[in-house]
């Protein structure tokens, strides 16, 4: 009836898993009660579960992606803590066991809850609004790609209380990860968890996709998109290019977990390196996904900041285009100590150096927006700056990998880990960070206060320098990832060094916290009313903050790059219209939360090898999607007068460039 | 400031140019002389002083971040080992060229273009300069360049599967990746060990590599090169210790529960230091049969050093075919599949490890 299920899934044994599984228990009765209490189920429902506005949902992925960066960094804080003190052969306080679950958790975690949230969710905030569109192109697909990203998450955060979760590293690398070395539902959390966030993923992939190429408002030519739409135009393509390769890679280990195959198996055939091949193929553009998003919104802020056009626009797209094409030409340097041929090794490592090639090119751009500039230093450049440093460490560390004979030495070492992190915090984090700072007066009407935000940057700035650093010699000493224990003293004082490192981290993550209760607190004082609170170029501040649900009352007409600013410029932003016509809108639907529920309801059935459950998921998911199909009350218009009304409410700003506080700035038009 | 810039990196470009030969020159001379212990920072004298100059800035603050402490991949004692740790170092010094001033400008337009700074010029309209885009395009691909033909050349010196160069004979080490510790067969001697291996330094040592159950990394960070250990593979490391000494060596790919204590002594010894060490195997009790080989490939963690006489001939190559094609063939020490019932269910490693 239950399958593998029974109560004794549920690890009573373990006093830290039910430590946790108290305050989540005792968290949540504490948010649902409060929302009872509230009354605001229904508000919740109508306006958030059930919307289809890409702005909203967009929110949701960010606050999705900020609540699993605390479990995730939990995990992190885990991890450095056993090892700062499991010198010498000592046992440290997590047995094997749980720390590998730990260790595989905090990457599939980080990359795929975190990171790949953030960045969808941001462009979800801004690619419409900079194109000067209403909505993306397929508004239910997108909640439904939102939806089963959260069926993702609620699977991965029930491993931890009922079975286990995969103790075989975030790749789940076979053999290891097959039947026979995992024998438990670690890996079956594992792949149901990425199958159903990853179909979500490449759902969100086709809607940009066409988003951006069908949607653009008119006079809108591709050389004439921010560079940040851009960097989502490619992010997307290589979404749509690299994820199904991921579905493809986890189906067929599926199919040896539950079908008796033999794809990666050491018997009868089978073979584990086609496995990293595949996982590799969608592996490395993966990281490209992650971070062209973040250099799109660093190109935006230094542009704004320094109060200058973005240096090198044409050089920005084309390095952007080819990072995106040379993505998949290089996965192979995952795994140069596999023993492919020297002529194979050295292939790869040169195509990796080339990527180098354009991403340089874009810091030089960076740097040279910043040059003859007038820099604000608001927290969303601040950020910008800690990058451009950080990213330079890590490109560089990058680089040397590439070369096959560094690497035969420093791969799988903490040298890697130093290295992916550097780029991964140093870049896609920084970059999040920053974006959230510069667009969170868009999505919400208020700017972020300051004081906190800079406590914050600061702690993680230097909590990563100290978390990381010593990794890197770490590395050098020869200390490989994931151990529980380890024989070396050498090693300890840099382990305790970087457990500090993380523990400033942590304070970090609790000023941001503090930031935005703060800034919630005080919103009246940091309201913003013109709709373009830092001087901006792009399309998204000429509507007002927050933006209205339909964006724009009128289409904006592009002719040029930065279209607003050259608007404000020649003072002819913020024209008012005599009459606004009627605005065609998608209306609402709850079929995305039902299919993703139905979906976590497949995901665990077939884990726990509950078939009739599973059998019931899976109809309730096609049926869902089938009603759809036959629903015709899917859109609606908004009446001009409701339009005129909401326009006629918002206050216009000066037509001029000038209302960006000059005085406070220093700003000098020439 | 554009102008100077412009001066800087063609001042780069020439400086990395120059490098480049001396680096070629010095690899020339590295490879004539196998033993010789290169360092970047000793540079021969034809170089001209600047870029002599701008080496020894690069290399001294790679050797400040890295001063301090025993870094084995750092202070290799192995030919292999040691080319590799003189890649690392030109690589970075190489990269610092560029990243150096790249960090440096960042922090000081950061500091001059500030807004409170109104001394300084503000272009507001600026953003194109071919000149520039031409420089920033150029000085990557130059040292890509560079370093792209320093990759394709050692990607094929450092070849693992490449034979070392040397007068001695070189002794053929087969090693088994099993969970959790390392099987050492001496074909050439008929003996085996666990978690310790010796070889006599000075002589080239071509190990054979593979697993019998899950995808291990055979490293010994003193003497250079990894290479991954698989079921029914064989892959190939050649390696050499100059000189006598014990080095940590260990799996450094994640292997499950036992992995963190999946570690073992690499011995390089003195020739008679090793035929002792032989004949201190060949004196063990324990031959190494299939049942022996059975009991041995169990799931064990933290596994003593232990010896072996009298290896099943051909032993290696039969933990290889296990996996291979004949489906027939069972595994070693167990009985035929005929007699199923005696074969252990797949979930033995799990219990094991429970």
């Amino acid at each position: 009836m239950f399958g593998k299920l029974s109560l004794s899934a549920i690890p009573f044994h373990e006093p830290i898993i039910m430590g946790t599984l108290l305050m989540v228990c005792l968290g949540g009765a504490a948010l649902l009660g409060w929302v009872t209490y509230q009354r605001k189920w229904g508000y919740l429902w109508s306006e958030w579960f059930t919307t289809v506005d890409h702005k909203r949902i967009g929110i949701m992925y960010v606050i999705l992606a900020l609540v699993m960066l605390l479990r995730g960094f939990a995990d992190a804080i885990m991890m450095r803590a056993q090892q700062a003190i499991a010198s010498a052969d000592a046992a440290g306080y997590l047995p094997p066991h749980h720390y590998d679950q730990i260790f595989t958790a905090h990457g599939v975690i980080m990359i795929f809850f975190v990171a790949m949230p953030f960045v969808v969710g941001l462009m979800n905030l801004v690619v419409p609004l900079q194109i000067g569109a209403r909505d993306v192109a397929y508004p239910f697909l997108n909640s439904l790609s939102y939806w089963l990203t959260a069926s993702g998450v609620v699977l991965v955060m029930l491993s931890m209380f009922v079975g286990d979760f995969a103790a075989t590293g975030w790749l789940a690398y076979p053999p290891l990860s097959e039947l026979k070395f995992s024998p438990t539902v670690g890996v079956d959390y594992y792949i149901w968890a990425l199958q159903l966030s990853g179909l979500g993923t490449t759902l969100s992939g086709i809607n940009f996709v066409v988003t951006i190429l069908r949607m653009r408002t008119p006079g809108m030519k591709l050389m004439q998109m921010p560079v940040f739409t851009w960097t989502a135009l490619v992010t997307n393509i290589l979404i749509v290019a690299a994820f199904p390769v991921l579905t493809v890679a986890l189906a067929l280990l599926a199919a040896d977990r539950y079908l008796d195959m033999h794809f990666f198996t050491n018997e009868l055939g089978g073979n584990a390196m086609l496995y990293i091949n595949l996982i590799w193929i969608w592996g490395h553009p993966e990281v490209y996904i992650l971070i062209l998003p973040a250099f799109g919104a660093f190109s935006e802020i230094v542009a704004t900041f320094s109060g200058k056009p973005l240096f090198g626009y044409k050089s920005m797209v084309y390095a952007t285009a080819g990072i995106g094409v040379l993505s998949f030409l290089v996965w192979l340097h995952h795994f140069f100590t596999m023993g492919s041929g020297a002529d194979v090794n050295a292939f790869f490592g040169i195509t990796t150096m080339i990527i180098s090639v354009p991403t340089g090119v874009k810091l030089f751009n960076w740097l040279f927006t910043m040059y003859r500039g007038r820099i604000r230093f608001t927290l969303p450049m601040m950020w910008t700056v800690a990058f451009m440093v950080t990213f330079t460490i890590g490109g560089m560390t990058g680089v040397l990998m590439a070369v096959p004979g560094a690497d035969f030495v420093l791969h799988n070492s903490l040298f890697l880990i130093a290295h992916f992190h550097n780029v991964i915090i140093g870049g896609v984090l920084f970059g999040m960070f920053a974006a959230v700072n510069y667009w969170f007066p868009k999505a919400f009407g208020f700017k972020l206060e300051e004081r906190w935000g800079k406590a914050s940057f600061w702690c993680w700035v230097v909590g990563f320098y100290m978390a990381f650093m010593p990794l890197y010699v770490l590395g050098l000493m020869g200390m490989t990832r994931r151990m529980n224990h380890y024989a070396n003293p050498a090693w300890q004082p840099y382990l305790i060094v970087a457990a500090a490192g993380a523990g400033i981290i942590a304070l970090g993550i609790g000023f941001m916290v503090l930031q935005f209760v703060v800034s919630i607190r005080n919103r009246a004082e940091n309201r913003d009313l013109t709709g373009d609170p830092w001087g901006g170029r792009t399309l998204e501040w000429s509507t007002s903050s927050p933006a209205p649900f339909y964006n724009f009352a009128v289409l904006p007409q592009v002719e040029e790059l930065d279209q607003f600013w050259a608007d404000k410029e020649h003072k002819r932003a913020y024209r008012r219209q005599e009459r606004y016509a009627d605005i065609h809108m998608p209306r609402n639907t709850g079929v995305g939360v039902f299919m993703a529920a139905f979906g976590t309801v497949l995901g665990f059935a077939m884990i726990w090898h509950i078939w009739w459950l599973a059998v019931a998921g899976l109809l309730g998911m096609v049926g869902s999607f089938i009603t759809r199909a036959y629903d015709t009350d899917v859109d609606y218009y908004v009446p001009g007068a409701e339009v005129e009304k909401i326009e006629r409410a918002r206050l216009i700003p000066q037509p001029g460039i000038d209302h960006v506080d000059p005085a406070k700035a220093g700003q000098k038009v020439a | 400031m554009f102008v100077r810039g412009m001066l800087c990196a063609e001042f780069q470009r020439g400086i990395m140019s120059r490098t480049v030969q001396c680096m070629l020159r010095r690899d020339i001379l590295c490879r004539s002389s196998p033993r010789h212990s290169p360092s970047v920072c000793r540079v021969e004298s034809y170089v001209n002083k600047r870029s002599l100059c701008a080496l020894r800035w690069s290399c001294a603050s790679v050797a400040v971040f890295l001063g301090g402490c025993n870094m084995d991949v750092l202070s290799p004692k192995g030919d292999i080992g040691i080319q590799e740790k003189s890649l690392i170092l030109i690589a970075m010094g190489l990269m610092l060229v560029v990243v150096i001033p790249v960090i440096a400008m960042t922090l000081y337009f950061a500091w001059r273009y500030r807004a409170s700074n109104t001394k300084a010029t503000y272009a507001p309209k600026w953003s194109h300069s071919t000149a520039i885009e031409a420089v920033v395009w150029t000085i990557p691909c130059i040292i890509i360049a560079i370093l792209a033909t320093i990759t394709w050349r050692t990607s094929h010196t450092l070849d693992p599967y490449k034979p070392l160069q040397s007068n001695v004979k070189p002794i053929t080490i087969q090693a088994v990746a099993l969970d959790w510790k390392w099987l050492f067969i001496y074909p050439d001697y008929g003996v085996a060990s666990v978690n310790e291996v010796a070889f006599p330094a000075g002589t080239p040592v071509h190990f054979e590599i593979t697993s019998d159950s899950v995808m291990n990394a055979f490293f010994i960070p003193q003497l250079g090169s990894q290479i991954y250990a698989m079921a029914g593979m064989n892959t190939d490391l050649n390696l050499m210790a100059n000189e006598s000494g014990k080095f940590e060596g260990l799996s450094s790919n994640y292997s499950g529960e036992g992995f963190s204590d999946m570690h073992f002594m690499a011995v390089a010894t003195s020739q008679q230091g090793f035929t002792d060490w032989v004949n201190k195997a060949k004196a063990s009790a324990s031959p190494l049969d299939a049942q022996t080989y059975h009991a041995l490939a169990q799931p064990s963690e933290k596994q003593p050093v232990s010896y072996y006489t009298s290896v099943k001939p051909d032993l290696y190559n039969d933990i290889i075919k296990q996996y291979m094609g004949d489906m027939n063939m069972g595994r070693i020490g167990e009985p035929s599949p005929s007699q199923a019932s005696a074969v252990p269910s797949p979930n033995d490693h799990a219990k094991a490890s429970e």
